[in-house]
């Protein structure tokens, strides 16, 4: 039998929103024994926002939560109570890895910082996911998507010059910054496992954001480099690198430049006006008035084409090019779907709901979708009756509060 | 630092990386598993400038960048200088705690080469276009003929099979495909107008290190390598859940909404004193908007009571984000992030280059990190994703020179002779600098 890649790891999961929950759902999806802990009646925050199954605002009908928790196990804790802060610390015994999202100074006014957990295990990885990390002057400050985008990001040099700056729209930087946290998760326990070493993993979204490349770490390594900054529309590296309308909607491409704008002009029947050596200049690239002439030139071709026309021409001329699909084009994508991108979840309060399955393929040790989004608390009995917590043990700390 | 690129405390230390990537997602993934130990070796070529590698052209030339800032300003002064490779950001920033050799793959005593580091090697790292791993030759078939158990990460646009397969992929098209795009950009605009920024390529980059790691996990345990398909495109996907949801579970498609959130307000960036200075002001629940009052003092509109509930604020935010830009577009964007957040409002300035370096925050943790390269000189780099407590990471060496660790590479790693390194010289594997016929 094909084992999971990580049939052998065990995750205690602290983590709400979106960030963290991302990180471990990474874990989870390629095998992991993933214990997500959860508020007792509330539950993580994200049970609480939507898109939810028929706009029905239902603790147990949250698409965000849903996709974000696949394949863990739940259980509830009131880490408030200290019966419960205990199990946390029985549980971490047999884990591999803690990951965390409270803020900086939660887990050590619960008791449970790295220091007093790895008494418990000297080789545990506690992975701690924040906005700005555990230490510094805004530790302690809250942000989001948007607020942690215009601060780590590209967010200043992202939109129109005379208009604010864009964030990324849905949340994108957060769920980077989870797979960021997973990729140095997954480092950290390779040395716990292979070389005993154990680790406290600081992941700031912000640093995560910082070092996103290209469009951040290239632009302030530049201001070092030159003292030079880039502005909003700077990025794009000419006009021929962009959206364009067609006859059902919008395409995109990469065609500026010296190889492939020559390319786009042969595509399109090679239209005098497009003719002139300049449009493959840099200079030329950004001049307005050939942009003008570029942009009509385009329209004058494209309208009379659908998507899919245009980016089959484009393939065949070595063009760099897609559709602009919306969510509906996605799901009935060709591509994806003879891909086995999409999988049917089986929920016991949403039913069958379509899904985005594996974020990756591996040839040995596959993705495997082993259950759903747990419901709040559903493996309560299970997970802490393999603590010894069963019958009246368990019931007593039901009547408390503690689960 | 010594010859080695690896750190013997670090958790990697001891794994090999040949690292062929091309253009951004593939480097950023190698330099993860470079700064948590790993020997990460570039497999470069004097012959072949690659795809959005270290420079857009070999010869660039402090004239031909002068009227492109976004080039330009990649350049130590601006200035190309006589190795431009060696010099630009673009490469400089992301190729930390890496090795440079060169060879020629299209050549067979190339191919000899890569047989001979793929044996002293647990995985060998690209992204480029599916189709062009078979044509070069190096693919999972054959690495497993040098080293069965090899791990071979692949991070092509569409993934290795299916109709797509063969399409050549950039960020912004595997991000319109996958239906990022179409949820970004400013809601009153047309799509024409969505920005060309895109966190497909970091993102798949953070995918690709985390797979590795796991594949060499089941190598240690089974003895058994894989390949890892990872779609650029379908990694992008992966990180619209919500909105895929949404259509699968309410047949909702929806657009862009700007900085805007779908079910809460106030949520924009908003103008503050100053030329081109922002800040982001994101309130999600009740408390927030009570935090908020509190914070500015409770003003007359504040009170009003259509921006009591969340659905009110919601249905008015045109009203309330005129309120709100009055009071910021006043003062200083790190007097309001001051403010809001004494009263647990999330906000925060929109940071420039030079507001990231100048950030006390940033400082303190020591996120930038000086480090001085032989053709470029010293300067404060961008640093590490994330700390670890008992085995701190850092930059410890430089991007390295193209060709760098040819010395190293053929000579300590492969036992080539000094006449065989001579001959690999001669016949233009070897160098520092690319062939004159590189444009």
């Amino acid at each position: 039998m094909i084992d999971m890649a990580l049939a052998d790891v065990r995750v205690l999961d602290l983590t709400h929103h979106l960030a963290g929950p991302f990180c471990t759902k990474l874990l989870a999806d390629y095998g992991a024994d993933v214990i997500k802990i959860e508020r007792p009646n509330i539950g993580d925050p994200t049970r609480g926002s939507g898109p939810f199954l028929d706009d029905d605002p239902h603790q147990e009908k949250s698409g965000t939560f849903f996709h974000l928790n696949m394949n863990k196990r739940g259980v509830t804790l009131d880490l408030k109570s200290s019966a419960a802060r205990e199990i946390v610390k029985e549980l971490v015994r047999d884990v591999d890895i803690l990951a965390e999202s409270f803020r900086p100074h939660v887990m050590p006014d619960l008791g449970l910082s790295y220091e007093e957990l790895r008494k418990v295990n000297p080789t545990l990885v506690m992975t701690s996911i924040s906005s700005f990390g555990q230490s510094g002057p805004y530790a302690e400050y809250k942000a989001n998507e948007l607020v942690a985008y215009g601060m780590g990001g590209a967010m200043h040099n992202t939109g129109l010059a005379d208009r604010e700056p864009l964030g990324y729209g849905v949340p994108t930087a957060v769920h980077q910054a989870g797979a960021i946290a997973a990729a140095g998760t997954m480092g950290a326990f390779f040395g716990a496992r292979y070389k005993g070493i154990g680790q406290h993993v600081d992941v700031s979204i912000i640093e995560c954001l910082l070092g996103s490349v290209d469009r951040r770490i290239r632009e302030l390594l530049s201001y070092q480099y030159s003292g030079e900054m880039g502005d909003r529309e700077s990025l794009s590296g000419g006009f021929a690198n962009g959206y364009f309308p067609c006859r059902d909607g919008f395409f995109v491409m990469a065609a500026s430049g010296p190889i492939m704008f020559p390319r786009l002009v042969e595509m399109m029947g090679s239209p005098p006006e497009l003719t002139n050596p300049r449009f493959i200049t840099p200079q030329g690239m950004r001049d307005p008035e050939l942009r003008d002439a570029f942009e009509t030139a385009v329209l004058v071709w494209s309208m009379d084409r659908t998507k899919s026309e245009i980016v089959a021409l484009a393939e065949e001329n070595g063009l760099i090019c897609a559709a602009v699909n919306t969510m509906a084009e996605v799901s009935a994508d060709r591509h994806f779907n003879e891909r086995g991108v999409f999988v049917d979840v089986d929920h016991p309060v949403m039913g069958t709901v379509r899904s985005i399955g594996r974020p990756f393929v591996m040839g040995k040790t596959p993705w495997r979708l082993r259950r759903p989004a747990p419901l709040l608390g559903q493996h309560n009995e299970e997970v802490f009756g393999e603590l010894g917590y069963t019958g009246d043990r368990l019931t007593n700390l039901e009547k408390a509060g503690v689960i | 630092m010594t010859d080695r690129a690896e750190a013997p405390d670090l958790p990697l230390s001891g794994i090999r990386v040949l690292d062929l990537t091309v253009v951004i997602a593939g480097p950023i993934a190698a330099a993860k598993l470079g700064d948590m130990g790993a020997e990460v070796i570039r497999v470069e070529s004097i012959q072949d400038l690659g795809t959005g590698g270290r420079v857009p052209l070999a010869k660039t030339t402090r004239e031909q960048v002068q009227g492109h800032p976004a080039q330009r300003r990649t350049f130590p002064d601006g200035d190309p200088g006589a190795r431009p490779w060696n010099r630009s950001a673009m490469f400089n920033s992301h190729a930390r705690n890496k090795l440079s050799m060169t060879v020629d793959l299209r050549r067979p005593e190339g191919m000899e080469v890569l047989s001979r580091l793929v044996k002293k090697s647990d995985v060998l790292i690209e992204n480029h276009a599916t189709d062009f791993v078979d044509r070069r030759g190096f693919s999972y078939d054959w690495l497993c003929e040098q080293k069965p158990d090899i791990i071979m990460v692949r991070m092509p646009g569409f993934g290795l099979d299916g109709p797509y397969a063969y399409w050549r992929t950039f960020g912004s098209t595997a991000e319109g495909h996958a239906g990022r795009s179409i949820l970004f950009g400013y809601s009153d605009l047309a799509p024409s107008e969505i920005p060309w920024v895109y966190p497909a390529d970091p993102t798949a980059g953070a995918v690709a290190t985390f797979a590795t790691i796991m594949a060499l996990h089941h190598r240690n345990r089974t003895g058994e390598g894989q390949v890892i398909d990872l779609a650029l495109a379908e990694n992008v996907l992966h990180l619209l859940g919500p909105s895929f949801l949404d259509y699968s579970m309410n047949d909702r498609v929806s657009g862009s909404l700007g900085n805007r959130h779908p079910g809460a307000a106030p949520h924009g960036c908003y103008r503050a004193a100053g030329d081109d200075r922002w800040v982001n002001i994101a309130i999600t629940t009740d408390d927030e908007w009570t935090g908020f009052r509190e914070a500015l003092g409770d003003p007359d509109w504040a009170k009003d009571a259509q921006f009591a509930a969340a659905a009110g604020r919601l249905e008015n935010q045109d009203e309330l984000d005129r309120h709100i830009e009055a009071w910021t577009s006043e003062l200083d964007r790190y007097e309001v992030t001051r403010r809001l957040q004494e009263h647990g409002v999330p906000s925060g300035p929109v940071m420039n280059e030079a507001d990231a370096y100048d950030d006390p925050h940033l400082q303190s943790r020591g996120y930038f990190e000086e480090v001085t390269h032989p053709e470029t000189g010293t300067h404060r780099y961008p640093g590490m994703f994330f700390k670890f407590s008992e085995t701190p990471l850092g930059i410890r060496r430089p991007a390295p020179l193209l060709g760098e660790h040819n010395e190293y590479v053929y000579k300590d790693l492969l036992e080539y002779t000094d006449e065989e390194y001579a001959e690999f010289e001669r016949t233009g594997h070897i160098g520092m600098d690319f062939a004159p016929h590189v444009p």
